[in-house]
């Protein structure tokens, strides 16, 4: 036991003094964590507007008065004619163009909205926001024929995030890919990094048992990924808002499990790469690109084609970042996410399994 | 002496395996693979219908639920808790409730954007519904997509993969590769040598534009050839851009490479840098959005400027007055970081 203490303690050392890559592991969560909380939104705002009409009458400037007052657009200029608005529009200096036609006033019609269509979501955001805030004003108005009254029977409840934050949805996909991250890359390229140096020979013929060995190797990662894991959930709590809705147990519970499927990968990819250089290859290309890709962390795996779906269905951190989705933002009970935390564990299981089999005590 | 040493260059790319493969299996595989992911549409929301009133116009309803494209139809649930239930397992995206009349849509937003999409079609549907003349109040209101009729995401986001690749390959390739030599020892032959510094450093990035330039046109012709998608405006100014952009990460990788002396630090700084470049430049969000301090970023973002102007080319069909101002900005901005390349690049070590 001893000795085997001794070896984490050379471990942390070894992790401890490299100040770079102490500087990335702490330094990479908090920025990711800041950029995806604060700059990276979907929201719909200061949508640069044209008006286009040709003489400004009362109709016209009160529909126009309710575009400016909303938080999401912004009234950049107005010019007489449709074609300068297209104009504005491709050289991107305006993003949504409202032509008014000759008789808004009398005939309540001839609204016409032309969008830049390049970004289809946000298109399609931008026209319903545009038409709901011009039929309201339409329908303000005495002549209106509908009425408000509508709007009274429908009632409309954005479930777990009502402001429509994105970290929301990202804080669970930035813990999945960090924790992979850490714990599979850096494990795996820090025992390689012995056998590249040669020292790994040094520790075999040590009296310590080679499984020992890569216990201990793997034991300060661990605690490391925890650390990261504290400190992602402690700033999604104070710095961004985002409510831990779930029970922290099982959120640390599935979190484990999932650093310890990450481990075994690390130790499977350090059991196949020879040199440094190969093993960040293999988890830069083989863990982390499908994870950012096709995990649904950015992108919605529903939206993809269905091989890529197949193939989204074997990756891990898709499991995970869902069951957090769940745990942490919705704040179901542990039974709804049984299905993610079953298919977790059977991956931690054959990985670990993998990967024993498969380690050599003989260089 | 600019040939023997672009001789040199060119054969060391070519007698490494790997340079090889990631240079064109690489883009390939990005083009092939990437649009298809890179798709943040909103489609098939599933939908929960809690119908307790059983009127004819509600049955109408959950027809015209069924009968849009936008969303997939999942079962009639007898009370409020049981579709609660499939919502907490993520089995379904939206609960219409509809009860003495009065609808109550409960949309699960941790998606923002899927929520609210989704929640703002769903009520349209029912208002068109349950009063007939707003729809037609709304059906007035004529809407006129430009540029990307087809809403297709692949237009928007293959202009953005052009830029992610030339970031790769005229960024991250020569600066490890100048890490490279400096890490083998190699580069103190080159210091020993009458080369100028201009003239080695013009030989080393000048093998990564070409490659860029025709990993460019490949990516052009994969576009039109498994896509269909073709550049609307002038050929000539998207390459301009792409030039332009790739002068700027040649320059950047290149100061990278001047301050850092292993591979693995010139890989993390680079790829730190890049990333907070490449989200903060509204290839995939709109800046816009973004708050204020954030937005301020974006002026001195050359990813930005690219960003918006490859996009006015290659979707809305830009001219060059269109984007003079980008390219402007994007001149300043990679001469700038020309400068201090060259500047701080040293012979002596």
């Amino acid at each position: 036991m001893k000795q085997f203490i001794s070896f984490v303690i050379k471990e942390t050392k070894h992790i401890l003094r490299d100040k770079r890559t102490m500087l990335i592991l702490f330094g990479m969560p908090i920025v990711l964590m800041l950029l995806f909380g604060f700059a990276i939104t979907n929201d719909v705002k200061n949508v640069r507007t044209v008006v286009v009409t040709s003489q400004m009458d009362h109709a016209t400037q009160q529909a126009i008065d309710r575009l400016a007052a909303s938080e999401y657009f912004t009234i950049t200029t107005t010019v007489p004619t449709p074609k300068e608005a297209e104009r504005l529009i491709r050289s991107q200096k305006a993003d949504l163009a409202v032509v008014f036609g000759q008789d808004f006033a009398s005939k309540h019609s001839g609204v016409q909205l032309i969008v830049d269509g390049s970004d289809p979501n946000m298109a399609q955001q931008w026209t319903l926001y545009a038409q709901q805030t011009i039929t309201s004003a339409r329908s303000d108005m005495p002549l209106g024929s509908a009425k408000n009254s509508q709007l009274s029977a429908l009632n409309t409840k954005l479930l777990y995030n009502p402001q429509m934050k994105s970290a929301y949805n990202f804080v669970p996909a930035i813990m999945g890919m960090l924790l992979l991250l850490i714990c599979a890359m850096m494990t795996s390229v820090s025992i390689v990094r012995e056998k590249e140096r040669g020292t790994m020979e040094v520790l075999l013929v040590s009296p310590v048992r080679p499984l020992m060995i890569i216990v201990a190797k793997v034991v300060p990662y661990l605690l490391l990924a925890l650390l990261i894991l504290v400190v992602i959930l402690l700033m999604s709590a104070t710095v961004l808002d985002v409510p831990l809705q779930g029970s922290v147990g099982w959120i640390l519970a599935v979190s484990l499990i999932y650093i310890l499927l990450a481990l075994s990968l690390g130790l499977l990819i350090s059991n196949i790469a020879q040199t440094q250089f190969v093993a960040l290859l293999v988890s830069a290309m083989v863990l982390l690109l499908p994870t950012v890709m096709l995990s649904g962390m950015l992108f919605p795996v529903e939206s993809m084609p269905t091989v890529l779906q197949w193939i989204s269905a074997i990756i891990p951190p898709r499991y995970y970042i869902q069951a957090m989705r769940k745990l942490m933002i919705m704040g179901v009970g542990i039974q709804e996410v049984w299905h993610e935390v079953a298919v977790l564990i059977g991956m931690t299981v054959l990985l670990l399994v993998v990967s024993l089999k498969k380690f050599k005590t003989r260089l | 002496m600019i040939k023997y040493l672009l001789q040199k260059e060119f054969l060391q790319i070519r007698r490494n395996s790997f340079m090889p493969k990631i240079i064109f299996i690489f883009p390939i595989m990005v083009m092939c693979v990437m649009p298809w992911v890179m798709n943040q549409e909103v489609k098939n929301i599933r939908v929960d219908v809690v119908d307790m009133d059983r009127t004819t116009q509600s049955q109408q309803l959950v027809h015209q639920i069924e009968a849009s494209n936008y969303f997939i139809f999942d079962g009639q649930k007898a009370t409020y808790q049981d579709a609660m239930k499939d919502i907490e397992t993520s089995q379904v995206d939206i609960i219409l409730e509809i009860r003495d009349g009065q609808f109550l849509i409960a949309a699960n937003s941790v998606n923002g954007t899927k929520g609210s999409i989704g929640s703002a079609y769903l009520s349209q549907i029912v208002t068109a519904n349950v009063i007939p003349t707003v729809s037609a109040i709304q059906s007035k209101v004529n809407t006129l997509l430009l540029y990307n009729k087809g809403q297709n995401y692949k237009v928007f986001m293959i202009p953005a993969l052009m830029g992610i690749l030339m970031m790769m390959l005229c960024g991250f390739l020569p600066a490890l590769n100048i890490v490279g030599e400096k890490e083998k020892g190699t580069i103190e032959q080159i210091n020993v040598t009458p080369v100028s510094k201009w003239l080695f450093i013009l030989a080393k990035l000048i093998p990564y534009w070409i490659i860029g330039l025709v990993v460019l046109t490949l990516c052009l012709v994969l576009s039109w050839l498994v896509y269909g998608i073709t550049c609307q405006g002038p050929l000539w100014l998207v390459y301009l851009l792409a030039i332009l952009i790739a002068l700027f990460f040649s320059s950047f990788g290149l100061i990278v490479s001047n301050y850092s002396n292993t591979m693995q630090q010139a890989m993390l700084v680079m790829w730190f840098f890049v990333v907070c470049l490449m989200l903060l430049s509204g290839l995939f969000t709109p800046v816009r959005s973004m708050p204020h301090w954030a937005y301020l970023t974006t002026y001195i973002n050359p990813m930005h400027y690219f960003a918006d102007a490859i996009r006015t080319v290659f979707v809305r069909g830009g001219t060059f007055q269109a984007i003079s101002h980008q390219v402007l900005a994007l001149a300043i901005i990679a001469s700038f970081m020309g400068v201090w390349a060259v500047q701080s690049y040293k012979k002596n070590s």
